[in-house]
């Protein structure tokens, strides 16, 4: 900011006195250490408590397995979903003028301030066993609710807006000079979407995915009321942990819960990787 | 909002993902409400309040509401403290404590709650030495309040990096030329630019802690009348296969919520037009 080269080592009129900066730093780490890091911590050191050995069983367990490949069917179908919504929708809303355009907006924002319990309890009130078409789907052999269906439903409902939430900011962002020359120049839709646009803003779909991966592996309160936590059928990693605490085994908990840890750290790590 | 958006209609595309976007809506926003309310409106107006307003529900609205908001004070504190230093100081670290204020959101809410509650018994690390000085955090309200604070900081620091980093730095320094103390100069430069997302922070965190069930589940005791939020006793109630009960409360806390949701909007954009700024465009 200032020309002269005094500036780098005197103290500008708008930096903090030097005491301040001290205690302000030293606060919001203590403030960082106590919530997030020590907590996190915690989990790690209460997984490896009673050795690898436990840790290694706890992880390797048959409803363990289970319930982490349950988890991966479930991102397997709410990713798709998020991407495909967030795609068409920030193409939409981003970059065109229309009537509802505003309400569109608020109605992405709203899955966000409703309880992911409440959540949960519109599946159960619309196929659920006490309602008409949930019993018509039981008797035919296909049940939602205390299934894999109603558990996919759920946590696409809870993270839908996540990606659209991403990239609706960015593709506003881009210059309109780019696509008006490609589509002058003969690209189609298609072409300008896949070629210049989402490479363009490839931090905030690697971001928008991330979380919306983060957010659907670790989903709890929609999914428990859905799953009716089966052990080995209907339950997701987050309902096991969950289960296991209950049982009294919070050894067998935090070793679970590492992985999460784990997946958490590494959504951050490609994010931050992707931002560089 | 500008002139060339109109004129973009040559872009392709409009009408497949507007229809996209639309379903989406509709399947994922319109239908989940309208179910709640069709299912609410089934109900009587003296069962309704039977179910939705008797003392136990009212008790856990109390703790709901009173946790949410103390929380939300508590994060939109320690979240600009988070976001001062990230934007304003250079340290080393300083990339790494940016990427790692988002883990409580990254994190799934079971093993935040779980690893709060492993943190804070009276037994435990930080836990100990509290419950000696008489706080016990684990099974009581505060260990809410702790849960949702912490859900609410990367909430609060992510509305306001853009907003510190890209401080008008002019103004700034005009008022400390001018002779303004830092103090002053944060009061009365500062704070007001930042207001609007201070408020966003705040909101998202107030919201987040209404409807929040898995770290709270863990470190709350659940106790009836006394450490039972909300959306716990919408669980327990589907639990109980009371269907009505559970749409009842869950009504509740949705005009609840959904009305603060509103107000806080509105104030937000009368601070930013009070801040000069161009009402922020909600992502």
């Amino acid at each position: 900011m200032m020309p002269t080269t005094r500036a780098t080592t005197r103290r500008r009129p708008t930096d903090d006195a030097p005491v301040i900066r001290a205690a302000l730093l030293a606060l919001a780490v203590a403030i960082f250490a106590l919530l997030i890091a020590a907590p996190a911590a915690i989990v790690l050191a209460g997984a490896l408590h009673l050795g690898i050995g436990h840790y290694a069983h706890a992880i390797a367990d048959p409803s363990t397995i289970a319930a982490a490949r349950l988890t991966l069917v479930v991102l397997a179908y709410a990713i798709p979903v998020n991407v495909v919504f967030g795609v068409a929708a920030a193409w939409s809303i981003a970059r065109f003028d229309f009537p509802g355009r505003a309400a569109l907006v608020v109605a992405l924002d709203l899955p966000l301030a409703v309880s992911p319990v409440i959540s949960g309890l519109v599946f159960v009130l619309l196929f659920g066993a006490r309602a008409p078409l949930g019993a018509w789907l039981i008797a035919h052999r296909t049940p939602i609710v205390f299934a894999t269906p109603g558990i996919v439903l759920a946590t696409v409902f809870v993270t839908f807006p996540f990606v659209a939430r991403e990239l609706i900011p960015a593709f506003a962002s881009l210059e309109t000079s780019v696509d008006e020359a490609a589509i002058v120049s003969g690209a189609t839709g298609w072409q300008l979407l896949t070629r210049i646009t989402l490479p363009s803003v490839r931090t905030a779909v690697i971001s928008g995915v991330a979380l919306a991966a983060a957010r659907a592996a670790g989903e709890f309160g929609a999914v428990a009321v859905v799953s009716g936590s089966i052990a080995g059928r209907t339950n997701t990693l987050p309902l096991h942990i969950a289960s296991l605490y209950n049982a009294g085994d919070s050894t067998g908990a935090f070793a679970v819960a590492s992985l999460l840890v784990a997946l958490a750290l590494i959504t951050l790590a490609i994010r931050w990787a992707s931002e560089r | 909002m500008t002139p060339h958006r109109r004129r973009r209609r040559a872009l392709p595309g409009l009408p497949l993902t507007l229809s996209i976007t639309t379903t989406g809506a509709l399947l994922f926003v319109v239908t989940p409400l309208a179910t709640i309310l069709a299912t609410a409106t089934r109900l009587s107006n003296g069962s309704f309040a039977a179910v939705a307003l008797n003392a136990r529900a009212l008790a856990a609205y109390r703790l709901t509401f009173g946790t949410a908001l103390s929380a939300s004070a508590l994060a939109t504190l320690s979240g600009l403290l988070l976001a001062w230093v990230i934007t304003r100081y250079r340290f080393p670290g300083r990339r790494l404590l940016d990427a790692l204020i988002d883990l409580p959101y990254a994190l799934p809410t079971a093993v935040l709650g779980l690893a709060l509650t492993a943190a804070y018994t009276t037994t435990s690390l930080l836990g100990a030495p509290l419950a000696a000085l008489g706080l016990h955090v684990a099974f009581t309200p505060a260990g809410i309040t702790l849960a949702l604070t912490t859900l609410g900081i990367p909430l609060v620091v992510r509305a306001l990096t853009p907003v510190l980093a890209t401080r008008p730095f002019d103004a700034e320094e005009a008022s400390a030329v001018l002779g303004a103390t830092r103090w002053q100069t944060f009061i009365r430069v500062t704070l007001p630019t930042i207001t609007p997302a201070l408020l966003t922070g705040a909101a998202l965190t107030f919201a987040r802690g209404i409807g929040e069930y898995g770290s709270v589940v863990f470190i709350a005791g659940n106790m009836p009348f006394r450490t039972e939020v909300a959306p716990l006793l919408i669980m327990t109630r589907i639990e109980e296969f009371d269907d009505g009960a559970a749409t009842a409360i869950a009504t509740t806390l949705l005009a609840v919520s959904l009305t603060l949701l509103l107000v806080i909007a509105r104030l937000e954009r009368h601070a930013a037009i009070r801040a000069g700024l161009s009402p922020r465009t909600r992502q």
